[in-house]
C-alpha cells in the first residue's frame, strides 16, 4: 500500500529532533499500550500483516501528528473489533465515561 | 505553520484514558489479563535495552570467532547469548569498516530489533528521520554531530518486520587491554543504529 506511511524520500519533514536522555515512557498509558499490544498478539488477536494494515489506512494527518503509542492504539482497537471482541460503541461508551469521571 | 489547536482535532482526545477504556474491556471479556501487561512492562523496563547489545558488539571485538561467526548469521550467534525474541527473530549484523559506514531506517514504520536495542528512540519512529536518511544520509548524520569523510561509503539500510539489522561499530583505538566490560561501555545505542560511532577510549 502506497499510503502516508511510505516516507522514504519524503521532502519537507523537518530536522531530526532528538531528545536527549529519553524515558522508555512519556506517559503511563504508553506502557499499558505497548503491553496490550504484545498481549494481543500473544493471544492471536493479529499477525504482523493485520497490525500494521489499519496503521497504513490512518488519515494521513493523523499519522503524521500522532505518536506511535497512538498509532498502536487505533490499530489493536480496530484488529479488537475486527475479531469480534468488542465493539467501537462499546470503546467510545467507556471512553466517554471515564473522560466524564476525570472532569469531576 | 504550526497549529497547535488544529492537531488538538485530530489527534484522540484523552488518549490514555481510550487505551485504559480497551484496556478494562479486553480484560473484562477475557481476552487479555492485566497482570501479564504489568508483566510485560517489567520485562522492557529490567531486561531489554542497548546494553544487551553492546555485550554483542563488545564480544565480536574480543572473539574474531565470535564476531565471523556474528556477520555470518547474526540471529545465532545473538541467540547464544539470550538476546531473541519478539522483533529481532531474524538479525543480521553489519560491520563499520574504514571504508564504508552503515546506518539503519525502517522508513516504513519503527522496526527495530527490541531484544539487542530495547524500543525505539521517538527520532527512530519519526517522519523526518524515515524521509530523509535515505535520501540525504550524510546531512543527517551530521545533525547527529557525525561527519562522514567523502572517501566513505555510507550504506543505509531498510528493515522490515520480518528482518532486524544490527551496526557493528569501529573498535575504538587505544581499548587493546580492555576486558569485554570495558569494551561494552562504550557501545552506545546510536553506535549500534549508525547515527553515532563508538565512545573514544
Amino acid at each position: 500500500m502506497n499510503g502516508i506511511h511510505d516516507l522514504g524520500g519524503k521532502h519537507g519533514m523537518g530536522p531530526v529532533v532528538v531528545e536527549a536522555n529519553e524515558p522508555y515512557f512519556h506517559e503511563e498509558w504508553e506502557g499499558r499500550m505497548l503491553a496490550m499490544m504484545i498481549a494481543c498478539f500473544a493471544a492471536g488477536i493479529y499477525n504482523v500483516d493485520r497490525f500494521r494494515h489499519p496503521i497504513e489506512k490512518m488519515d494521513p494527518r493523523h499519522y503524521l501528528l500522532s505518536s506511535y503509542y497512538e498509532k498502536w492504539l487505533c490499530t489493536v482497537e480496530q484488529n479488537c473489533i475486527d475479531a469480534g471482541i468488542v465493539t467501537r460503541e462499546e470503546v467510545d461508551a467507556c471512553h466517554q465515561q471515564l473522560m466524564k469521571e476525570k472532569l469531576q | 505553520m504550526k497549529d497547535d489547536n488544529a492537531h488538538k482535532n485530530i489527534l484522540i482526545p484523552e488518549v490514555g484514558l481510550r487505551v485504559k477504556a480497551l484496556e478494562s474491556l479486553l480484560a473484562e471479556k477475557g481476552a487479555i489479563d492485566p497482570a501479564s501487561l504489568d508483566l510485560i512492562i517489567e520485562t522492557f523496563e529490567k531486561q531489554m535495552g542497548p546494553k544487551n547489545g553492546a555485550k554483542v558488539i563488545a564480544k565480536a571485538w574480543m572473539d574474531p570467532d565470535y564476531k565471523t561467526w556474528l556477520l555470518k548469521d547474526g540471529t545465532a550467534a545473538i541467540k547464544t547469548l539470550g538476546y531473541i525474541g519478539v522483533q529481532g527473530e531474524n538479525m543480521v549484523v553489519i560491520e563499520n569498516t574504514p571504508s564504508v559506514h552503515n546506518v539503519v531506517v525502517c522508513t516504513l514504520c519503527s522496526c527495530y530489533p527490541w531484544p539487542t536495542l530495547g524500543l525505539p528512540p521517538i527520532w527512530f519512529k519519526s517522519a523526518p528521520y524515515r524521509a530523509r536518511v535515505v535520501i540525504e544520509p550524510r546531512a543527517v548524520l551530521k545533525e547527529f554531530g557525525l561527519d562522514v569523510p567523502d572517501d566513505v561509503e555510507v550504506r543505509v539500510w531498510d528493515s522490515t518486520a520480518e528482518l532486524r539489522y544490527l551496526v557493528m561499530p569501529m573498535r575504538p583505538a587505544g581499548t587493546e587491554g580492555f576486558t569485554e566490560e570495558q569494551l561494552a561501555a562504550l557501545v552506545t545505542r546510536d553506535s549500534m543504529i549508525g547515527t553515532g560511532v563508538a565512545l573514544a577510549a
